[in-house]
Order: C-alpha cells, then structure tokens, then sequence
C-alpha cells in the first residue's frame, strides 16, 4: 500500500470534511430548534460563495486585492453578513408562517424556496461557471515518495485552521452565553421557553442566521479551493451536507462537524481508491446504513416516542 | 396622522421604521448578487453595476411591506388590492429591466454607466414615492369584517365541494373526455393535455403513499424511472411490445420499491424523506454511469411507439403484415391520431390509478394506511403490521409511478437521466401537498395549475421556474393544507357523536 497515496487522501478528505461540517451545522442547529429540515441551506451556501466572489471582484476592482490578508478578511466578512441576511429573510418569508402548521407545509414550502433562490442567482448572474483565480498559493511537501509528493497546500491549511476556529467559537456561543442558552431553551420545549420569558421568535431567527453566516464561510471556502462555481452547486452540497448531519446524529454540533469529516473522508478515499463516478453513490448507501442500523447517529441520543 | 391609525397599536413613526428597516434589509440583500453583475471576459471575470435594479427591489419589498401593513392594520380591501397589484407591476418592471439589460452587460464598470442607472433609479424613486404617498392618504380603518366574510365564503366552497365530490368528478371526467373533440386539430393543447394528465396519474400514484400512508417520499421520481427505463430496455433489447412491457414495468418499479422501501419504512418522516432522496439520485447516478446498458448520459433514443392495442400502428408507412389505424376505421391518415390515442391512454390510465385508489381506500388494507397516518402507535397496539402496511402503499404508489414511466418514455420515444432529476420528484410532491393531501381532486386541480399555468406562459423562458418556486411558497403560505384541504379518514367517528362528547368534556 502506498502510503503516501493515503496520506495525500486524508488531506483532502479532511478538507473536503471540514467544508461538509460547516454546512451541516446549520442544518443541524434548525433541526434542533424546529425539527425541519431547511432545504434551501444549500442555496444559502451557494449564496455565500458567489457574495465572496462578487466581493473579491469588487476589491479587484478597486485595486486592493494585493493585500492578501485584507481581501480574505473583507470576503469572509462581507459574505458572512449579507448571506446571514439571507438566511434571515428566508425563515422569516418561507418558514415563520407556517410554522404552527402542519409538518409536511414547511418542506414544500422550504423547496419551493431553494428553487427560487437557485433561479433567482441563474438569472441575475448567469447559468455559466463563474472562474477565480487562485489566491492562495503553493503549500508545504509533507513527504516525497519513488512517485509520488504529498502537499499540504495553504489553502488547505487555512481551511481546516478556519473551520476550527469557527468550531470553538461557535460551541463556546452556544455553551457560555445567554443566546446559546435560550436556544437551548427551544430546543427543548419552545411553549415553556417562551412562557419563561425567551423570545422565541428570535432565538430562531438568530439559529437561521448562524447557520447561514457558517454556510456562507463554506461557500466562500469552496470558491478558493476549487475557483469554479455555479448556480447549482448547492443541492448536491446540501444534500451531503445533511447526510453529515444525520451520520453524527441530529441536533448535535459536535456531530454534524464529524459528520462532515467522514464524508468528506469517505469521499475522498472512495474517489482514490475506488471509482470517481460512483462517489455520491457511496455517500447516500453510507446514509441509508446509518439510518437503518443507528437512525440517531454517531453522537446523538435515541429519541423516544412519546404518546 | 394619528386619526388614521387610531384604530391599531402601530403608529405612523413605527411603520416608517418598519418600513425602514425592511428597506435596509432589502438593499442588503439585493447590492451584490443583483446590483452587480459577473462578466465573462477573455482574461477572467468583470463586474457591470445596475443600480436601478437594487432600488427596484428596495421599492418592491417596501411597497410589499406596506401592502402587508395595511392589511394588518385592517384597511379598506380596494387599497390593498391596488397596493397588492403595484407591487406586482414594480416586480414584473424588475424583471423587464432585466431583460434589456443586455447590452449593458458588455461593457465594464465605468462612471457613465452608473450615472445613467441613476437617472433610471430616479424614475423607479418617483413611482415608488407616488406609490407610497397613494397608500398612506387612502389608509381607513375598515376591513375586519371583510376578511371574516371571505374565510366565510372559503369554508362555504369547501362545504360545496365536499358535498359535491362526486358530481364535481363526474363533470372533471366527461370534460377530459370530450377534450380531445373541442381542440382536436390544436396540436399543443392535446400535447398539454397528455403532459398534464401525466402528473396527475403520477400525483395520484404518489397521493398513495403521502396522501393515505403518510409516507414522505421524496424520490418518486425513481419508480417513473424505473419503468421507463424498463420499457425501453426491454422494448429494445427484446423486441417486447408495449403492451407487454406496461405490466412488466409496472411489476419492476413495484418490486423496486418493495427493495428500497423493506430497510427504510422503520424510519420515522423525516428521515424517510432523505433516504428516498438519496435513493431518487442514486438511482439517476447509476443511470448516467453505466454506460452499457442504459446509455448514459445520451440516453435511449428511437423507442418504439405504441400500436392500437396491437391491432393496427399509427405510423403512415405500416410495417409488413400489419394496417395502419386509419385503413382500420377507413379514415384518412392523420398524425394527430396518435396523440390523440396517446391522450386517451393516459386517460384510461389515470382513471385507473384514480379507481384502484378510491376502491382501496375502502379495503382494510386502505383503512389501515389511513389509520398508520394518523396514529402509528396505535395501529401497532391495535395489531396492524406498520412494516407491511407501509411497504404495500409504497410498492402500489411506486407501481403506478412505473406505468406513468413507461407511458413517457413510449410517448417522447426518448429518455435520458435528465429527465428524472430530484425537481421532478419535488413538483409531483408539490402537486400532491398543493391540492390537499389525499384529496384526488385536489391533485388534478394542482397539476393543472402547477404544469398547465407554467406550460402556457413558456415565453417567460428562464423566469418560468423562479416564479414556479415563488409560487410554490406562496399558496403554501396562503392555504398550508392545501387548495382543496380534505384528507380526513374515510371513515370517522360520527361528527354529533364527537360534538356531543366534546360537550361533555367542557
């Protein structure tokens, strides 16, 4: 076996993970605190990737896209706010309404709404791929086999680095502050929550817009990593992205980011070792296993039925 | 000011705020992905602004906010019906600029560009001002009453529906009927009609297992697949014809959705869902990759076209040994035959979908999925088998999505994985939830409005589907149970019976 092969697999199996996880936070977070699934999360992240683009161009435009770390920050910054908005309009047009009603409402309505905002960035940016140049170059050889060399690339680097990061701040909001804990609030019994005086329909507002704002780091993430995007990227990403969610057990943060790690690790090695066509293919049997052998997932509790 | 809303809590400075901050938040939203355009060039991407239209969607998101505030506020219906109807002509304005946008897009950012989308945005601030000034003069406190009426009159229709199911069906039946005879030459409205009776047969097949099981199924579109792809399969590799296949794809599609449906039923919705999703593109996945046998990607081409119940084709020159269908009945050859023929196929097989599913309905095998929607628990304590309960709505939906699959591919005589993608699956579901689960009028009254409506407006090319998503959130957000929202039980405790009790628990 060639290890170095391995190696260089893990790499970009961790990335590729690191980018699911992120994704699958928000999808996670909504789940807890309302038990849908928010279908258009994927359009979210793909929202996020073309504001990071758009924002690149305009620092271009403008002539500092030089300044490296200055552009990287105004890309992250910028995408995070605007597709926050987002996240924010979309719960409060598609999902607030309907949310007394019956369960079935809010998922049709939800894929209307990832329909829309899909033809909404068809129309108003084009159906072609949209380019970007790299801006994180060159990386670190790890390790030089007879033919093969393993590279950590920088931007691989700064993804994992930021997902971590992202990671720890985001469990420290929802473990130490009175946001975190109203949302836990929620999550556990919404009516009692807001009898206690929690503002219920902001504390669901401020989870879509978390869960946007980490979608919109993914987006941007893929837009260096891979420098194409489209207006389709985001169903098969939100897809996987839920799978993650689901494999680490719904409603845990902690689960949906090792969630995401190993699909983006099944991913990865099935795509090297394997055949490179059938790699979706392996994600969903991997959910379909999951759901039929341990539908709570990986980290999360058994749900008992209650009459 | 203060007179106007004397009536409500809100007062005029809190709207501005409202309004303002809405305003805010549409001009976040709208600056990048439409206030900036991508170019491609040669030598990479460059950006062209359009101003006018971020202020247009500020002064329809504030014109539609306003419309929602005097609706709140409980103003005269006129006033909001006009606000309702300029917020629409500010949006289809949006969308006309869009288009003539063109030649814009060729040229880069430069100062004279965005001086000119000024003087246009200048243009769109007065309408919106006029607008604005309309409706804050013509606000008046009335209107309560009325909303109450018209909930009044939509629970009156609803009762006339409900009592008049069968005459309504009857009279939907006789029209379909006849249909061919009023646009017998129109060769669109008969194609239309084939593609809308389509959905319907597959809305019902689906309204099985969401409708009467409870089943979220995500990935019917999967079973359709199945069965056309089986049909073409066998009609090419065997020589089989369509009237053997029909059957054979309908088995097929069933004894994949028994497959598919044994390790999944045990999950609980949602769950569901996802894996019939994933199963939906798994399956396109398989499609497109192996080659060999299904084409991939180029798909089957040159299927063959159904005969007359084998008696005589519908082809003008006739193969060897056989009569055309005009020699049969000594008429003279027409295309439209075929699809007329086509038409009244799938008819008869959407009546058929229609009748086995009413007749179930009535079977325990009927009352018990309807009863596993409405309480799992208590089926199992009752002794219902939620597995095979389950499994058996799965496998005749999926049966009937097999049919359906097999008509398309004899009917377009073409089929690739494009034609199966997850927002198939998702506009059937659409068709099903929209007209009211379980209701079957309700899905034909869906696909109409969801295939037929969208059909018709073709020259609206690329915005078809960003209104069809609009759309679909809309009459969700207007009526969640559905435009005909009737799915109770077959059969219900008796309704004096259950007043008397609740009477008695007061």
């Amino acid at each position: 076996m060639d290890w170095a092969y391995f190696l260089q697999q893990l790499i970009n199996g961790l990335t590729l993970g690191a980018i699911y996880g992120l994704i699958a936070i928000g999808y996670t977070m909504v789940y807890g605190i309302i038990g849908m699934i928010n279908f258009a999360h994927g359009e979210i992240y793909m929202l996020g990737a073309f504001h990071s683009l758009i924002t690149f161009l305009i620092c271009q435009a403008a002539g500092i896209s030089g300044i490296l770390p200055l552009t990287l920050l105004l890309m992250l910054f910028v995408s995070m706010v605007l597709t926050s908005i987002y996240g924010w309009g979309v719960e409060r047009v598609a999902y607030r309404p309907l949310r007394g009603s019956f369960r079935l409402a809010a998922l049709i309505s939800a894929i209307g709404m990832s329909i829309f905002l899909q033809n909404f960035v068809q129309i108003s940016q084009g159906a072609r791929v949209k380019p970007m140049q790299p801006l994180v170059e060159g990386g670190i050889t790890l390790m030089e086999s007879a033919n093969f060399d393993v590279q950590l690339s920088y931007m691989q680097i700064v993804i994992i680095v930021l997902t971590f990061v992202l990671m720890v701040v985001f469990s420290l909001l929802i473990a130490k502050t009175s946001l975190g804990r109203a949302q836990r609030a929620c999550e556990q019994d919404r009516t009692m929550a807001g009898l206690l005086g929690v503002n219920v329909d902001r504390t669901i507002s401020t989870t879509f817009v978390m869960g946007a704002a980490l979608a919109s780091v993914a987006g941007m993430m893929v837009t260096l990593y891979y420098g194409v995007i489209d207006f389709y990227i985001g169903f098969l990403a939100g897809v996987k992205a839920f799978t993650a969610a689901v494999l680490g057990g719904i409603g845990s943060l902690p689960g949906a980011m090792l969630g995401g790690l190993l699909i983006g690790l099944i991913e990865a090695f099935w795509s090297g070792y394997l055949t490179i066509e059938y790699k979706d293919v392996a994600t969903f049997g991997i959910l379909v296993l999951v759901l039929i052998f341990r539908p709570w997932g990986l980290l999360g509790k058994p749900e008992v039925e209650k009459v | 000011m203060s007179s106007a809303f004397a009536s409500s809590r809100t007062n005029g400075s809190e709207i501005v705020k409202e309004l303002a901050f809405f305003a805010v938040v549409a001009l976040l939203m709208s600056v990048m992905i439409l206030g900036v355009e991508t170019v491609d060039r040669p030598t990479g991407l460059e950006l062209a602004v359009r101003w006018d239209l971020v202020l247009l969607a500020i002064g329809s998101t504030v014109v539609g906010r306003l419309a929602l505030i005097i609706r709140r506020e409980s103003i005269s219906r006129l006033v909001q019906a006009v606000l309702i109807t300029i917020t629409a002509v500010a949006v289809f304005e949006m969308f006309v600029r869009f288009r003539d946008m063109d030649d814009r897009w060729a040229s880069p950012v430069s100062f004279d560009m965005a001086l000119s989308s000024a003087v246009s945005s200048v243009v769109a601030l007065a309408f919106i001002a006029i607008v604005f000034a309309i409706a804050y003069f013509s606000m008046k406190e009335k209107g309560v009453v009325e909303v109450e009426e018209s909930e009044k009159l939509s629970s009156k229709i609803q009762l006339a529906y409900r009592s008049n199911t069968k005459k309504i069906g009857l009279v939907g039946i006789i029209f379909f009927i006849i249909f061919p005879f009023i646009f017998g030459e129109n060769r669109s409205a008969i194609d239309l009609a084939t593609l809308v009776m389509i959905y319907i047969m597959l809305g019902w097949g689906l309204n099985i297992v969401v409708g009467l099981a409870g089943l979220l199924d995500l990935g019917y579109v999967a079973f359709y697949a199945v069965g056309a792809y089986s049909y073409a399969l066998l009609s090419q590799n065997f020589d089989l014809s369509f009237w053997l296949c029909l059957p054979l794809a309908g088995i097929f599609a069933a004894s994949f959705g028994i497959i598919l449906g044994f390790p999944v039923l045990r999950l609980r919705g949602d769950y569901l869902a996802i894996v019939t999703l994933g199963f939906g593109e798994i399956i396109r996945v398989v499609l497109i990759n192996w080659y060999d046998l299904t084409g991939g990607p180029d798909g089957i081409s040159s299927i063959e076209r159904p005969s007359f119940f084998g008696l005589a084709d519908f082809s003008r020159r006739v193969p060897e040994g056989t009569i055309g269908f005009n020699e049969l009945f000594g008429m003279e050859y027409s295309s439209m035959h075929r699809l007329i023929f086509l038409y009244y196929l799938i008819l008869a097989l959407a009546l058929v979908t229609n009748f086995v599913t009413m007749r179930l309905r009535k079977l325990p095998i009927g009352r018990a999925w309807e009863a596993l929607r409405e309480d799992e628990i208590a089926c199992r304590s009752l002794g219902i088998n939620p597995t095979n309960t389950k499994l058996s709505a799965f496998a005749i939906g999926a049966m009937f999505g097999g049919f359906a699959g097999a008509f398309f591919a004899t009917r377009q005589g073409f089929i690739s994985p494009e034609s199966f993608t997850f927002l198939e699956s998702a506009v059937i579901l659409a068709i099903v939830v929209l007209g009211g689960m379980g209701s079957q009028i309700g899905v034909v009254l869906a696909a109409i409005v969801m295939i037929g409506f969208p059909e018709m407006f073709r020259e609206l090319a690329e915005y078809r589907m960003l209104i069809f998503g609009a759309g679909i959130v809309a009459i969700m957000l207007w009526r969640p149970r559905g435009l005909l929202s009737f799915r109770d039980p077959t059969i219900l405790l008796n309704m004096s019976q259950k007043e008397k009790v609740a009477g008695e628990l007061k």
